[in-house]
């Protein structure tokens, strides 16, 4: 049994030929696997392109088209209110054309909604990761009777039908509620009911993980150094939960872009006139995209590729930096 | 790791110098107690010499087992520690041995206070700390650090081992004089690790490696005791000498008192001073190193004795191998009187009847058993 050189030098106290002092860390790792996953890098250019196009609507508006919520009748047909000219009016002045019967900008509107679908979706998305981190971090951490009491929430919730419950909710709230009106509460109360029924997904997961960190001896010999629960939780099972959580919240952004467009469909989204995917959507399936398609088309697409592009960057993550969970 | 096989004669602490001797215990009056029996008879022990750091005194833990999804109904308890007495003296080390299943690791969970005993006490440098709540104890973990059995999962993959090695002087909020990161780099280099690799993350290192990381962690708020859990016993064969032989040095080097829990005598032969064997939460043999190895009076400290490997291979083949029938009986339901006699070759009637004490035989060496003997069995 002759070992070969190099494997007599396992634990040598000796440093390696060549001295590398900066660690891997598992961020760094992640980040090299992931650059090699084509469409996860794609559909990560795209939405960073998404997302400056949110932010920047205003300028790109007042570039390439007409503010969203100005009416030209001049357009439409006044006998049928559907728009003149060919493909809904398309032009170079109008790239999609102009809604019927009140001859809105459909360009405008589809990049002013990109603001809607995706500030609702990432605040309700960061309020699900931050409740669902913090309430599963607690059930597997404490145990006990903690456990019983937010595992059970955790089902309930997850039973409970959350699109009639927004609809309830948004029912007996009123125009001015929390110092809020209008869009900005109408868009604070999606997010906080999106945010209620999407947490515990993240929870259970997180309450999983730590069932298992917290039999680890790393946890023991925190503990055994004096730390508190506080510490323990956020010091050492946090920074272990963290890729499970930012893998499984990049997959909940699209639900939650979905679930915001199913209720600003069903009229308790945003309020019109601001432009929203869903509600776009909503008029659209009206009987007007048999005559103009591209009524519906846009915010359809718009919808449709961005919440691909989440689910692409989302299993991407996945692969990257949880390899042996792939598949599901 | 066992060279000095044969020196039965030699003392205990040959090379240590000032070893104070082994405190007077007075010879137990009770029983000890048995699995029914009220905790307590070992009690009013003498104090001992002024030397000693740690003090345990009848500690007895219970696990409460519970049974049934809906109503939780108690179905008695594990008793994983059942009046254990011990003392170890500043600068020694006691081995305590055990098959797995025996306590000795909760013992020492109990003695770091990561358990709270149910009954007993845990005295600690002059103070009892059996029932000190998390806040005040948070001092005293600067004094009683642990040594963890499995490298692997022993430090956070997600921390560098500068974090890790920090953590306890952030979490005590001692700040050294010249700095946290230079005091890194020197416990780094004490353990024998390159301290240039503060930055790097413990899955770049091989199991030795990551011991001697845990060991640097221990080892930096500057602790009197350590409780060392299994610490070589899920490394490799070829890398545990080199760890016990840290830990050796830096005992000397450091006047550190360790409690070494290992689940087999030749583990604890190098380093201990002297050796506790526990079977089922009661320690059944506790004698100086020198007198176990060579005048072990038990019959399951004859049984283990004889599973250590000897490095002859002459006199390996000639000696005879005691082979014990039977697993080791559950703790939830320990049997009666002594618990070693379902397996025990000399058992009597007495010993279904009645638990034997833990008596002082000779000189510093008790033994809990109703025949006891001495037995060449290495």
């Amino acid at each position: 049994m002759t070992a070969p050189p190099g494997e007599m030098m396992v634990d040598s106290v000796a440093a390696p030929a060549v001295v590398q002092t900066e660690g891997r860390s598992l961020w760094r790792s992640g980040w090299i696997r992931l650059r090699r996953d084509k469409p996860a890098m794609i559909s990560g250019i795209f939405l960073i392109l998404l997302a400056l196009i949110a932010i920047f609507a205003p300028v790109i508006v007042s570039l390439l088209g007409h503010p969203p919520n100005e009416p030209h009748y001049d357009l439409l047909d006044p006998n049928t209110a559907a728009p003149r000219g060919r493909f809904g009016g398309m032009s170079w002045d109008y790239l999609l054309g102009v809604e019927p019967v009140n001859g809105r900008d459909i360009f405008s509107r589809t990049v002013y909604g990109a603001r809607v679908s995706l500030l609702v979706a990432l605040l309700a998305t960061a309020t699900a990761v931050i409740i669902g981190t913090v309430l599963g971090m607690l059930a597997g951490y404490l145990g006990g009777l903690w456990d019983t009491i937010i595992a059970r929430l955790m089902d309930l919730l997850l039973s409970v039908p959350s699109v009639l419950f927004a609809i309830a909710i948004v029912a007996v709230i009123p125009n001015k509620a929390f110092g809020l009106s209008g869009s900005g509460l109408r868009i604070a109360v999606l997010v906080f009911v999106i945010g209620i029924f999407a947490w515990p997904y993240i929870g259970r997961i997180v309450r999983g993980q730590v069932l298992s960190l917290r039999e680890r001896e790393f946890i023991e010999a925190s503990r055994s150094l004096g730390a508190g629960t506080f510490t323990v939780m956020f010091r050492e099972l946090l920074p272990n939960v963290a890729a499970p959580v930012l893998v499984y919240s990049t997959l909940l952004i699209p639900t939650n872009i979905l679930n915001e467009a199913a209720l600003s469909y069903l009229g308790v989204g945003v309020r019109p006139p601001t432009a929203s995917w869903g509600d776009s959507l909503a008029v659209s399936s009206h009987g007007w995209y048999s005559i103009e398609p591209i009524f519906m088309l846009a915010p359809g697409l718009a919808i449709f590729a961005t919440v691909l592009a989440f689910n692409l960057l989302g299993d991407g993550l996945r692969d990257a930096f949880d390899p042996r969970g792939g598949g599901r | 790791m066992s060279d000095n096989l044969a020196k039965d004669l030699a003392s205990p602490a040959a090379g240590e110098g000032a070893m104070p001797t082994p405190p007077a215990d007075a010879p137990a009056t009770g029983a000890v107690p048995a699995a029914t029996a009220d905790a307590g008879a070992l009690r009013d022990r003498p104090a001992g010499g002024g030397d000693e750091l740690v003090r345990v005194t009848d500690l007895t833990k219970l696990f409460p087992v519970r049974r049934g999804t809906l109503v939780r109904r108690g179905a008695g308890a594990v008793r994983a520690v059942d009046g254990v007495s011990f003392a170890i003296d500043r600068g020694t080390t006691l081995g305590l041995v055990g098959e797995s299943g025996s306590g000795k690791s909760t013992a020492g969970r109990l003695i770091s206070r990561l358990l709270e005993p149910t009954s007993g006490s845990v005295v600690f440098d002059g103070q009892d700390i059996s029932h000190l709540s998390s806040r005040q104890l948070r001092p005293l973990r600067r004094d009683i650090q642990m040594i963890f059995q499995d490298p692997y999962s022993s430090l956070n993959p997600r921390h560098t081992i500068g974090a890790i090695v920090a953590a306890p002087m952030r979490i005590q909020k001692q700040v050294p004089r010249r700095g946290v990161r230079d005091r890194v780099r020197e416990l780094l280099e004490l353990v024998g690790l390159n301290p240039e690799h503060y930055n790097r993350y413990p899955n770049e290192f091989s199991g030795g490696q990551r011991q001697r990381i845990g060991i640097a962690r221990a080892l930096a708020t500057r602790p009197k005791l350590i409780i060392a859990d299994e610490p070589v016993s899920a490394l490799d064969v070829s890398i545990r000498a080199q760890i016990i032989n840290l830990l050796d040095g830096l005992r000397t080097e450091f006047g550190l008192t360790y409690l070494f829990i290992a689940h087999d005598l030749s583990m604890v032969r190098h380093l201990s001073d002297r050796v506790a064997v526990m079977y089922l939460g009661q320690i059944i043999e506790l004698a100086d190193r020198t007198d176990l190895f060579s005048g072990a009076l038990h019959p399951y400290t004859h049984a283990l004795l004889s599973a250590v490997p000897i490095p002859d291979p002459t006199s390996h083949r000639r000696r005879e191998r005691i082979r014990l029938h039977d697993e080791v009986p559950s703790p939830l339901n320990p049997p009666v009187a002594c618990r070693f006699h379902p397996r025990c070759w000399k058992a009597q009637e007495i010993c279904r009847t009645e638990a034997p004490p833990l008596l002082e035989r000779a000189p510093g060496h008790q033994v809990a058993c109703h025949f006891p003997e001495k037995r060449d069995v290495v």
